[in-house]
């Protein structure tokens, strides 16, 4: 199957003064078209980190990035932002939609910063928030939306257009339980149309909805594991240390 | 292929920013247009005032001059002969002229008034010619002639009639001048070039020579000239009226004062435009500093639209456009409360309104410009933030 995302040996460190941080070590990871893999991890173990490298939001210090097969090394900077607003879409812990735009304005924002036309961004943003049952919030400002609602116009901006990576980092965070499921089972229809996802969260229960949890501690994969049926299995399910 | 964002949609993606936060927008926006309003009004009431000037200059004339008596060397009042009036209408290149002098008698409503009470009225003999060589004009009745300068019939200025109470002369109205009744005969409109005579009461030679002993020296003779000779002729008519002692004989140029006063006007336009350019600098520096502002707070904004796909380019001309549009709503505003106030002025003053549509035009380029310059630092901070750690920190 073909991998949307493929990160090989990937480190990145960062420098505070003299002292240097290891966020990633030698990380090897691949997402397939049409698979949600899930990042669990403690705090500070560099899930956040793989998130934006693989979003084309920050370059490794060593290592190879790709998605959809087009390699980062190389890549000038405006590439790496077409390749954002093309092929890459992000979901928020706290929905992070513009407060001055509608719902529908929001989900076309990707659109029109590619060039398309106002009206053209628009029709594709509506259809994005049909598909999710938003259609008739479309022209509702974020603060008259419930929390399930903005994160549920949150996946349509991700998704909208011709995206091949989703990327979510604790998507359901500020969600209750219901909607967090909602949210969850919208991520997994997207991947279910030919997305690769990418999830980090801290709800064992949350990542058995995956098809692959994998676990990373001090910057390093420990343990990459297909779900069980059911979550209750990753609980018992211990990475190595 | 590049991201083109059209200007189109860059513009309410622009004024999200600015939406979002109306009283510090409006605040911005009335900074910038208090500079321009303050340029659009100096320019706008400089250019009124002048007009009127110039409509006044226009009217006038700059071919009339006055032929006064000076000074002697030893500092005492000259005394202009008495031919001086024939000599001047004589001299070559004059048109027109008409004598005046000022009588040593005061005028009353009527005899009942306090002598002291002379209200600032002064009476003076005037040739039956000041009326067409001042081109000036009746408001009512008529103008002394030959036939009536020999009677007690006096010709009002303006002001006199005022305080005289004189609305009309229909009614043949009587005024009590040298301790005589004089007829009202007629009222002059204001005299622009010679107000002196809107506060006095004019009557003929013949009579004042007959009642109050009037010699026939002149004390102020007023000359027409043919346009393109007004200088030669000015030089010409001190030694006309006066060939004994032509250096006591003071000539003027009456429209010289509204050309000096142009020229006054011009001067301080300069500095008042430099203080409206002060006040626009600062208002330049009022929309950099809330851009500065709105960057700090908006990272989390920044990173996202990073996130979402914008490039450097595109965050920075979003502030860009949000101080592009702050600078021209500000310079729109200032230019409409610089004609106002430039009306305002105007018509308190009775001048015509005119606001030059160069200092309009100016006005707004010069509020978008600094706009432009006052965005561009913030613009330039908010495009190199780091997707990441505007996301982070937001």
């Amino acid at each position: 199957m073909t991998s949307v995302l493929e990160l090989r040996q990937v480190s990145k460190t960062y420098r505070d003064g003299a002292d240097e941080v290891h966020a990633l070590r030698e990380v090897d990871l691949s997402v397939e078209a049409g698979k949600m893999v899930a990042v669990m991890g403690p705090s500070g173990s560099g899930k956040s980190t793989l998130l934006t490298i693989a979003g084309a939001l920050e370059t490794p210090t060593a290592g190879e990035v790709s998605v959809a097969g087009l390699a980062f090394a190389g890549m000038s900077r405006e590439d790496r932002s077409r390749l954002r607003r093309r092929a890459i879409g992000y979901v928020f812990q706290d929905f992070n939609l513009l407060p001055g735009l509608t719902a529908a304005e929001n989900v076309a924002l990707p659109l029109e910063l590619d060039g398309r036309s106002r009206r053209k961004a628009g029709a594709a943003a509506l259809d994005a928030l049909r598909q999710l049952d938003l259609g008739d919030r479309a022209d509702r400002f974020p603060d008259q939306l419930s929390g399930g609602e903005r994160q549920r116009v949150a996946i349509a901006r991700a998704v909208v257009g011709d995206r091949r990576l989703l990327l979510a980092d604790e998507p359901t965070g500020a969600l209750d339980s219901t909607n967090g499921e909602a949210v969850m089972r919208l991520l997994l229809d997207s991947c279910r149309r030919g997305l690769a996802a990418m999830v980090v969260t801290h709800d064992a229960q949350l990542a058995s909805w995956a098809d692959r949890v994998v676990f990373i501690r001090d910057g390093r994969i420990v343990d990459g594991t297909a779900a069980r049926p059911g979550p209750d299995s990753l609980l018992t399910e211990q990475p190595a240390r | 292929m590049k991201s083109r964002l059209r200007v189109a949609d860059l513009l309410p993606v622009s004024t999200v920013g600015l939406r979002s936060r109306p009283g510090r927008t409006a605040l911005s926006i009335l900074g910038v247009a208090i500079g321009i309003a303050a340029m659009v009004a100096v320019l706008g009431v400089t250019r009124s005032s002048q007009s009127d000037v110039l409509t006044q200059i226009d009217r006038v004339g700059t071919n009339l001059l006055t032929v006064a008596n000076g000074k002697t060397l030893r500092g005492a009042e000259a005394e202009l002969p008495s031919t001086a009036g024939l000599a001047v209408s004589r001299t070559p290149g004059v048109s027109s002229s008409a004598a005046t002098a000022t009588l040593p008698v005061r005028v009353y409503r009527s005899d009942r008034i306090p002598p002291g009470r002379t209200g600032g009225l002064s009476v003076r003999v005037a040739d039956p010619g000041l009326l067409d060589t001042l081109d000036a004009t009746l408001v009512h009745g008529r103008f002394l002639d030959r036939a009536l300068a020999a009677h007690p019939v006096a010709v009002l200025g303006h002001y006199t009639a005022t305080v005289l109470g004189i609305r009309d002369v229909a009614d043949r109205p009587q005024i009590y001048l040298g301790d005589r009744w004089f007829t009202v005969a007629g009222v002059l409109a204001p005299v622009e070039l010679a107000p002196e005579l809107d506060a006095a009461a004019l009557i003929g030679a013949p009579v004042a020579a007959a009642l109050f002993g009037y010699q026939g020296h002149p004390t102020r003779i007023f000359v027409r000239a043919e346009t393109e000779r007004t200088d030669e002729v000015a030089g010409l008519l001190g030694r006309a009226a006066n060939p004994a002692h032509p250096e006591e004989v003071a000539v003027s140029r009456p429209s010289e004062a509204l050309t000096a006063r142009l020229a006054v006007t011009g001067g301080t336009t300069v500095l008042l435009l430099g203080l409206g350019a002060v006040a626009l600098l600062v208002g330049g520096i009022g929309i950099a500093n809330v851009l500065v502002i709105s960057v700090l707070e908006r990272r989390g904004e920044i990173g996202l639209r990073r996130a979402l796909g914008a490039t450097r380019g595109h965050v920075g001309a979003q502030f860009l456009a949000e101080s592009l549009l702050l600078g021209a709503g500000g310079g729109a505003v200032g230019v409409l409360l610089g004609a106002l106030i430039t009306y305002a002025v105007a018509a308190s003053r009775g001048w015509p309104t005119l606001v030059p549509a160069g200092a309009a035009g100016a006005g707004l380029a010069a509020a978008v410009l600094i706009g432009g310059c006052a965005g561009l630092y913030p613009a330039l901070r908010a495009a190199r933030l780091s997707p990441t750690e505007a996301l982070r920190t937001a």
